[in-house]
């Protein structure tokens, strides 16, 4: 009897360590996946503020880091997605031309979010807009509704995506500001490429941080201000 | 013997128009798989023009499908009898009309799949979220609507229904004007003229439609319309073509008086190349003039004129609306007012467009579902007006 209860009791062990190991890398990754469990905070509005002044025309490291950091191809094709692009402008009146690099410009009333009929477009609480891929039906409404022409349709089937990145056929995407790097503690990419340092990221909310310092400063503008949509984006020397 | 075969002939005629209809519907549903397989790169649109040839007959079955029941509301709310006898019938053509405008509206969405994530995220801010529930709401009460009317028990019960049918429909066609109007950023759009403007193109182009099913129907049937009745419909078309005309034209005068709005109305009436021929020659001329000559100019006005008046607004309602829509998208967006841009993508360039024929197909298939639902319809139900000898109302 005592043999065959050493026996039961070895097996019993023994299964129970082999589940261990195998349940065991599963639960760390998913809790790797899911990251952080807690909810951005309201308190935080991150924002921009681009120099113009730095901006060099032709410059295009801004354009080449968010293609590499979010997995676009970097096409030009009308039917492929830009996420960020450079624009040279130039004054009609006086002649003086600038360059400056336009994303999303993470509204504080964006109209992405007011038209979109499944609530797939949104503003977390730190002021990312962002877009639920699930969720989007992809009717196109907030590409018609942005006043930046910031969005973009995915047109093709996509391979090889990053898995930091989601992205999906038939739905709109746009800059996300980077929100999985901002959710590491990082900067957005086309920040810490910029090569003459004119993109400059930060908490428009904290009084202290360089960007809302910045701000107090030098004389910055919204684009199309008119609309009061209270950009996160903010541009200088415009 | 002769009535037989000529009952016959008629029943082979019904099947191979049901068997047009079922292709057309086919090879709307085949260019959906293909969208969906290949994605959007295989139509013309792109992220400069969004919205394409899709939306111009989703948009005219939508705004038309509204206009129609125009007809059963004149019978129903103001009691004119030559329109109570039409009310079945604009009712039919309202909801086989919006049936094709939806599915084309929705096969063109980016994820068809998820129609049922439309259906239970409700966003309250959203104007097309509106239009969803505008949009069932209709489809029921044109039900109800027809029933009371269907159903001689329920007749009590068809003012009411009409009255609600006729509030329903003039909130439906708002909320169509106001997904564009509430487009603040884009010169085309953003302007509180586009509701009513709606409103009154959904006459002309109901009423139009109208007129032309009415026509195959009493040809069908070899009856003749009284031409005292068709004197009185013809000049509400008149009217309803002077009335939307009257709001196009006053909506590109307000355009042209907003400095800001002064160079997209150049293009779009001048100097955009096939937009402003469009405009002027497609939708003035052949869809408003020629009409309104048919109409009103002595010695015409008969059967064949008012008919083909009618298909010439329908046809100026297809130009109209791709000059509004396709147009509208290819003047470049404003974002630097005062700047001269440019941009990999295509910032301050006119947005070329070129419709593929998969857009195509799935267009035509809105008006093959609603020519189908329609046609079975009216073979299986009394939809035929039944007017009593004229009396002024």
């Amino acid at each position: 009897m005592s043999e065959v209860n050493n026996q039961r009791r070895a097996f019993l062990k023994t299964s129970l360590g082999a589940a261990a190991v195998a349940i065991a890398p599963g639960m760390l990754l998913f809790d790797m996946a899911h990251g952080s469990t807690e909810p951005v905070s309201g308190k935080v509005r991150w924002g921009m503020l681009i120099d113009t002044n730095q901006c060099k025309p032709g410059c295009d490291e801004c354009v080449t880091a968010c293609n590499t950091e979010n997995g676009l191809s970097g096409g030009k094709l009308p039917t492929d997605s830009q996420w960020i692009r450079k624009i040279e402008i130039k004054d009609i009146s006086t002649g003086r031309q600038s360059s400056l690099p336009m994303m999303c410009q993470h509204c504080e009333h964006p109209p992405c979010v007011d038209v979109c009929p499944t609530a797939a477009s949104f503003k977390r609480a730190d002021g990312i807009v962002l877009v639920d891929k699930h969720r989007c039906i992809g009717c196109r409404y907030c590409m018609m509704a942005c006043p930046y022409k910031a969005r973009s349709f995915v047109h093709e089937p996509l391979h090889d995506q990053n898995p930091d990145v989601p992205r999906g056929k038939g739905t709109v995407e746009s800059c996300t500001l980077c929100v999985h790097r901002i959710d590491e503690g990082l900067q957005p990419a086309c920040a810490t490429s910029c090569p003459n340092k004119a993109i400059l990221f930060g908490d428009l909310n904290d009084p202290n941080s360089p960007i809302a310092q910045k701000l107090r400063t030098v004389a910055s503008t919204q684009v199309r201000a008119d609309l009061k949509l209270n950009t996160g984006i903010r541009y200088q020397g415009l | 013997m002769a009535t037989l075969s000529a009952l016959h002939t008629k029943n082979k005629l019904f099947y191979l128009l049901l068997a047009l209809g079922g292709l057309m519907v086919l090879a709307g549903l085949y260019a959906v798989h293909m969208m969906e397989e290949h994605g959007h790169i295989i139509s013309g649109m792109n992220n400069q023009i969004v919205w394409g040839l899709p939306h111009v007959f989703a948009i005219f079955l939508i705004v038309a499908a509204s206009g129609v029941l125009n007809v059963a509301s004149i019978g129903s709310v103001f009691g004119k009898t030559i329109y109570k006898a039409r009310a079945p019938l604009a009712s039919l053509l309202s909801v086989a009309m919006l049936a094709g405008g939806l599915t084309v509206l929705m096969l063109d969405l980016g994820r068809p799949d998820r129609i049922i994530v439309a259906a239970t995220n409700f966003n309250i801010t959203s104007v097309f979220a509106w239009n969803i529930v505008l949009y069932s709401g209709m489809f029921s009460l044109v039900a109800v609507y027809l029933w009371t009317m269907m159903e001689q028990c329920m007749n009590c019960w068809t003012k009411p229904a009409g009255f609600a049918v006729f509030a329903w429909r003039f909130i439906l066609t708002t909320g169509t004007g106001l997904i564009f109007a509430f487009l603040l950023a884009r010169q085309a759009y953003g302007s509180a003229l586009l509701p009513p403007m709606f409103i009154v193109l959904s006459f002309a182009w109901g009423l139009a439609v109208f007129h032309v099913v009415q026509a195959v129907i009493y040809a069908w049937n070899e009856k003749v319309l009284d031409p005292t009745i068709l004197q009185r419909k013809k000049n509400l078309l008149g009217i309803f073509v002077l009335g939307s005309l009257y709001m196009v034209a006053t909506y590109h005068f307000t355009n042209l008086y907003f400095a800001n709005r002064v160079e997209f109305e150049h293009f779009i009436l001048f100097d955009g190349g096939l937009f402003p021929n469009l405009f002027w020659w497609g939708y003035v001329f052949f869809g408003n003039l020629i009409p309104l000559a048919l109409i009103y100019l002595p010695g015409l006005g008969q059967t064949r004129c008012v008919m083909a008046a009618s298909m010439a607004v329908v046809l100026g309602a297809f130009v109209f609306l791709y000059v509004f829509i396709i147009g509208g998208q290819a003047f470049p967006l404003s974002i630097f007012p005062g700047f001269e841009v440019s941009s990999t993508f295509a910032d301050g360039q006119i947005n070329e467009y070129h419709p593929s024929v998969y857009e195509f197909l799935v267009g035509i298939m809105g008006l093959a579902i609603a020519f189908m639902i329609t046609t079975v319809s009216v073979r299986v139900l009394n939809f035929m007006p039944q007017d009593k000898h004229y009396i002024a109302d």
